[in-house]
């Protein structure tokens, strides 16, 4: 059973782009479009990774985060969070809040995958 | 309820308080703990001027001459409002060289010299014995007035009793043994009495209340307020005179010279020096005191008119003497609280003037009256005594009782033939006489011992001749018919037609005269020979006392002396427990702990004698020390110089205090400026990472879209041209945030080309509408503009309108909904510009953000899950453009139901006709 990912972002390229991607690659693919909506779907859908972005409308990746953090039901949600910041302390903040991995937009696409695989596998 | 025990049990009671408070004061004093150091306690204790003479004579003054009684008041209140700063010199002179009394000072400036010192105190006891016995007919008076109480019998004349049966006798040896526990308990170096300061500024308080209870107990008791008192005074025509501003017969002359003898006699009575100069604790204390003293003046004259005038309306025709009312008028009501507070306020009043006044004469009367004569005549007995202090407080409790004494004597001998102010004024010009000398001394160096000793004894002389005979002379005790003939029958010489000289007050005449001798003794004898070393020495410390080169740190001594002689000595003085301790305490200040040279440096000497001065006076202490050292003369230069070299030695220090200051300054400034530098860095970085994170964003797709392209070269062909369009999009979303982040970090840094020229707004719409054209149509949505004809021209930069406008119309295009959208352009006149709105039919802003949307990188978009596209920088520019053309941008919105832009641009100012061009 192929595995599902929701992609949380509110830049509808980037979205387009690792959609793309993903399903290329032969993952089942949810998308959300600020952080309320990712929260919903992933309490609706219960996707086995989140790919969270940071600055989102309406509630931000690391709100996100923590309240999936909160939730033991949610517990083996993987976390990756992507953003366009890269200052060590929103590495270390995200880390810290229970993500389970940290990218910095712009990022390659192998490395993406990568990370994903690594994720979903352990 | 009034009878002679319970008066006289009060009265000691009162004295005990007094005696309390002052023990209390001197105990908190030794703790170092000075209750005494408040500037309102050095202005209440100020308040000493005011004895009884204020008390009941001010009242008796009024009822004779009306408003005469105040210029008794003005003149020091002109003092402190105008003349502080001598005061304030006077000060500093005192604490540098530990002086005692005025005596003290005269010698002092004058080269140390016992003569003048003698002089200025035997001018002071025989002016002030005068002034004294005031306060005890005073006393007196008011005792036999309470004696008969409640029948208002005027008192007997003392001078027909017996002195065992006068109570002024009693009274006189009552405030003796008073004055003798207060001030000569122990000797002090500085002759500081901080409990007696602090007991006198109560006294202040008490006799201040006593008489504002009084004033407001007739003015509003007896009669019906001030109206009532000076209305019924207008019926009278014999009360009329009173009312006048300066009644006949004082004349301005009168006025002119009581202003300026009690501006002179409150700054160099005796007691005056003592508590406004000797007993000064910090020097700031002055500051309020300009203001509190003349206050409470004020405050004690506020009801002598009305008492005055009340009490001949109320007693006309019963014989109650003026001086009196203040006690008769709360008897004549049955009063009896507030008689006896009245009785005591007047105590209050009588006993602080003795008590300072006896305190301040018998130091002099001790330091530079009998101590010279001991050291000129008994070198040998005092030699062999080994502690003399308890001979100096002999010396003194003794001078308390001899001046008390003569007091009397002089009340007994002519106290009665004087009202109150007349006996005080007879004090007051005596102690003028020393206003040559003393502020001659503070101010011109050329000032000698000879010309002070020379002015004094002249202006005194005259004055005794003037006033005091006279005053004899009237109560009887001396023949008076050379009042009437003058001297040997010479009319020239009639003592107060001096020369002829008539047609004013027996106060001014004395004043004129012996000022007249005084100054012109003093000036021509100064001017006889240049000033000696001693005298030169003295003039620079006290002339220079304020100014920026003060001598203060100066060693003026040389040559050899030994600590062990120099202790002993002061030790005879003081005590040998307080000389140790003393010596101990210099040594401690100075680091010489442990260091015991027999041979004492100049410091040293000074300091003991400075020690000395305070117990001995300065001119004994002079003496001596010299008994004690091997001195080495320092010649007029050498004293010169040292002074030269301690001023620049202070110069320089200053110039080190200065420099230390400025770097603490630049300190802080490097801090300061430290901490902006951080701030912006911190703002810089804020906008950094901003602008990284805008422009990772396209980045991101851009490199995602690449990368999958170029990892399948066989994607779908729809696919491929789909992502390469969206590449192309992304790429023009980078070049377009990179351009403005540049403009905007232009126009922010002042470096953006502005281009101004004069332009039609109109066009400027019309050219900004037809670029957007097809954005419009592709949203399917219209575009309405109202766009008047002929308005005015304004100034402004043609490119940067336009970025404005497209700016806008963008921004209004890309919320509209498909379809409906409608875009209304308007251009209107306002009073000062014209004003152009831009309004759309989207969606609208929040309150919330209808700021946010004009900071850079903020974009709002919440009602859709995508972002708006645009950089965030489209507004932040177009205001700060605006704004460079004075006008203003903003948004108005109603969520639901648009948003409109409306901006405006100011006319240019107005040219000069002559700029304009020839028609």
């Amino acid at each position: 059973m192929s595995k599902k990912i929701l992609i949380a972002d509110d830049e509808q390229n980037i979205v387009i782009s690792i959609e793309f991607l993903l399903r290329r690659e032969g993952f089942e693919v949810l998308v959300a479009g600020d952080g309320e909506e990712a929260l919903a779907k992933v309490r609706a859908e219960k996707p086995d990774l989140v790919l969270l972005d940071v600055m989102m409308p309406k509630m931000n990746g690391f709100d996100v985060c923590q309240a999936l953090r909160a939730d033991p039901e949610l517990s083996a949600t993987r976390i990756l969070m992507l953003t366009a910041k890269g200052r060590d302390t929103e590495v270390s903040k995200g880390l810290g809040l229970g993500a389970d991995g940290y990218m910095t937009k712009p990022f390659s696409t192998k490395e993406l995958l990568a990370e994903v695989r690594k994720l979903l596998e352990t | 309820m009034l009878e002679a025990p319970v008066l006289i049990t009060v009265s000691l009671l009162y004295l005990g308080l007094l005696f309390a408070v002052a023990w209390w004061g001197d105990k908190r004093a030794d703790q170092g703990r000075s209750l005494i150091a408040s500037p309102t306690i050095y202005a209440l204790s100020m308040a000493v001027y005011c004895t009884t003479w204020t008390f009941y004579g001010s009242v008796g003054r009024a009822a004779v001459s009306g408003i005469g009684f105040l210029p008794v008041y003005l003149g020091p209140t002109l003092v402190m409002a105008l003349g502080w700063i001598v005061l304030l010199k006077m000060i500093r002179i005192v604490k540098a060289n530990r002086i005692t009394s005025i005596a003290d000072f005269i010698s002092s400036r004058y080269g140390k010299s016992h003569g003048l010192g003698g002089l200025v105190t035997i001018i002071a006891v025989v002016g002030i014995i005068p002034y004294i016995s005031l306060q005890l007919k005073a006393v007196s008076n008011t005792v036999s007035l309470l004696f008969s109480y409640p029948e208002i019998v005027m008192p007997h004349r003392s001078a027909t009793m017996s002195v065992g049966a006068d109570i002024s006798f009693y009274i006189a040896l009552i405030l003796a043994a008073f004055t003798i526990v207060f001030g000569t308990r122990h000797l002090d170096a500085t002759e500081r009495h901080e409990g007696m300061v602090a007991a006198i500024a109560l006294e202040s308080v008490v006799k201040l209340v006593a008489f504002l209870a009084v004033g407001v107990f007739v003015t509003y008791g007896v009669f019906d307020g001030f109206g009532d008192i000076f209305d019924r005074v207008a019926q009278q025509q014999e009360l009329q005179k009173l009312m006048t501003a300066i009644p006949s017969g004082a004349g301005y002359s009168g006025w002119f010279s009581l202003v300026v003898l009690s501006g002179l006699a409150f700054l160099f009575l005796p007691r005056q020096f003592q508590v406004a100069v000797v007993e000064n604790v910090n020097e700031a204390h002055l500051k309020r005191a300009a203001w509190l003293f003349p206050l409470y003046l004020l405050l004690i004259n506020i009801f002598v008119l009305p008492i005055a005038l009340g009490g001949l309306l109320h007693f006309a025709g019963q014989g109650v003497d003026a001086d009196t009312l203040v006690l008769t008028f709360p008897m004549s009501q049955r009063q009896e609280g507030l008689t006896l507070l009245a009785f005591i306020g007047g105590l209050s009043s009588a006993t602080g003037m003795v008590i300072v006044e006896t305190i301040a004469l018998s130091t002099m009367v001790c330091n530079d009256l009998v101590m010279p004569m001991l050291l000129r005549h008994k070198r040998a007995t005092l030699a062999e005594s080994k502690d003399l202090s308890g001979l100096l407080l002999a010396i003194r409790r003794g001078a308390i009782v001899v001046i008390l004494l003569l007091g009397y004597l002089y009340f007994r001998l002519a106290g009665e033939a004087y009202a109150l102010v007349a006996i005080g004024l007879i004090s007051f010009s005596a102690v003028a006489q020393f206003a040559p000398a003393l502020i001659g001394g503070m101010y011109w160096r050329g000032g000698t011992r000879g010309g002070a000793l020379a002015g004094l004894t002249a202006g005194f002389l005259v004055w005794a001749y003037t006033l005091l005979l006279p005053s004899f002379a009237k109560s009887g005790w001396l023949p008076g018919d050379f009042l009437a003939q003058g001297f040997f029958g010479i009319e020239l010489l009639r003592p107060q037609q001096l020369f002829g000289l008539s047609g004013i007050d027996e106060i001014s005449h004395c004043l004129f005269w012996s000022f007249f001798a005084n100054i012109g003794a003093y000036v021509a004898v100064s001017l006889l020979r240049p000033p000696m070393v001693a005298e030169a020495t003295q003039a620079t410390l006290f002339v220079d006392a304020l100014s920026e080169t003060g001598q203060g740190g100066a060693v003026l001594w040389r040559g050899r002396a030994q600590v062990s002689d120099l202790q002993e000595l002061v030790g005879r003085f003081l005590g040998p427990n307080r000389a140790q301790s003393a010596f101990a305490g210099f040594a401690r200040r100075n680091g010489r702990d442990g260091d015991s040279k027999p041979e004492a440096d100049a410091k040293l000497v000074q300091f003991a004698e400075s020690l000395l001065a305070g117990a001995i006076g300065s001119a004994s202490a002079r003496v001596m020390v010299a008994s004690v050292a091997k001195e080495e003369p320092l010649s007029i230069e050498e004293v010169m110089h040292i002074l030269d070299e301690a001023s620049q030695l202070r110069t320089y220090s200053r110039e080190l205090e200065r420099k230390s200051r400025e770097l603490t300054a630049a300190t802080l400034e490097l801090r300061e400026a430290n901490e902006r530098l951080q701030e912006l860095d911190r703002v810089k970085d804020d906008i950094m990472s901003s602008v990284t994170h805008e422009l990772r964003t396209p980045l991101t797709s851009i490199r995602a879209f690449s990368e999958l392209l170029h990892d399948d070269p066989k994607m779908h062909l729809a696919d491929r041209t789909r992502f390469l369009g969206l590449i192309v999009s992304e790429a023009e979303r980078l070049t377009r945030l990179i351009n403005q982040t540049l403009d905007l970090a232009k126009i922010e840094s002042g470096r953006a080309d502005w281009n101004g020229c004069e332009l039609d707004l109109k066009e400027v719409i019309e050219q900004s509408i037809a670029a957007t054209s097809q954005l419009v149509h592709e949203k399917e949505a219209h575009i309405e503009v109202d766009l008047p004809d002929n308005l005015p021209l304004i100034l402004a930069d043609r490119d940067r309108l336009i970025q404005v406008m497209l700016n806008l119309l963008s921004n209004a295009v890309k919320f509209l909904t498909p379809g409906s959208g409608l875009i209304r352009v308007t251009l209107s006149r306002r009073d000062d510009g014209l004003q152009v709105s831009v309004a759309d039919n989207g969606p609208g802003i929040r309150p919330e953000d209808q700021q946010l949307v004009f900071e850079k990188f903020r974009q709002v978009g919440d009602t859709m899950t995508a972002k708006p596209s645009g950089t965030g920088l489209g507004l932040p520019i177009s205001r700060r453009i605006v704004e460079h053309f004075g006008g203003e941008l903003w948004v108005e919105s109603v969520p639901g139901e648009g948003a409109t832009f409306r901006f405006t641009l100011p006319f240019p100012p107005v040219q000069p006709p002559a700029a304009a061009p020839a028609a």
